[in-house]
């Protein structure tokens, strides 16, 4: 008989194995965009590219870790580390920005910057997304599934 | 230096102050929609968890989808912010 009330998440956490593939994905694409970004707006432009992509990865993996984390704690707990965490996620990027917004390399790159954050928060996530629809339309098809079974 | 290049200089530092604070407004107000979207969201797939606990896992991933794509919004109004600032 299950538990009659639901009041912490156990076993495997899905938010670190989404953020571990996002991780993934974000290091193959990685060095293209700051290749591109790097021929547009030179040195500068790479240099903020590859903070812009830090960011985003960086902000995937503190949400997976602090949701995964305080579900095995709590229920509540997690509800309020989603809203509060988005916040205190939110308030970093902008400190990381603030902190470095006086360098060279964010004044001449400020612009792809903004489009890299943006962009590749996006494309990571329709990425994964298509991946997880995929796994949840066709269980049979997600890596790591025997044939057999 | 001229009154008229006094007013001058002053009337752009007035403007460069409305935009600044016109942009930080507008990054406040961006960011309340992903704030009441990802209540609701994370309200929703608890409520989900509970009723049917054996699909916690796949509402989850989902869970943790939507929260991602719905701070996509606020990050989109940083953004803005920082270019109409600092751009």
């Amino acid at each position: 008989m299950g538990q009659a009330v639901l009041t912490r998440l156990e076993g495997p956490a899905p938010e670190t194995a989404i953020a571990a593939d996002l991780i993934k994905r974000a290091a193959m694409v990685a060095p293209a965009a700051i290749v591109v970004f790097g021929m547009v707006w030179h040195l500068g432009g790479a240099i903020s590219t590859a903070f812009a992509i830090a960011l985003v990865v960086g902000n995937f993996a503190l949400a997976a870790f602090m949701m995964s984390y305080t579900a095995k704690i709590s229920v509540g707990l997690m509800m309020g580390t989603a809203l509060f965490g988005y916040m205190l996620r939110l308030g970093l990027i902008m400190l990381a920005f603030f902190l470095v917004k006086d360098t060279w390399w964010m004044k001449e790159g400020i612009v792809p910057f903004g489009i890299t954050l943006v962009v590749t928060h996006l494309a990571l996530l329709f990425w994964e997304m298509k991946f997880i629809s995929a796994s949840l339309a066709f269980p049979g098809l997600k890596p790591g599934v025997s044939k057999e079974s | 230096m001229s009154a008229s290049a006094i007013l001058a200089q002053t009337a752009a530092e007035a403007k460069n102050a409305a935009a600044a604070g016109t942009a930080g407004f507008g990054y406040g107000l961006a960011a309340i929609g992903p704030g009441i979207g990802i209540g609701y969201l994370v309200g929703q797939s608890v409520q989900a968890m509970a009723r049917q606990p054996e699909a916690a896992g796949m509402v989850r991933t989902t869970m943790f989808l939507g929260i991602a794509f719905t701070e996509a919004l606020a990050l989109i109004g940083f953004v803005v912010f920082i270019l109409l600032k600092f751009a």
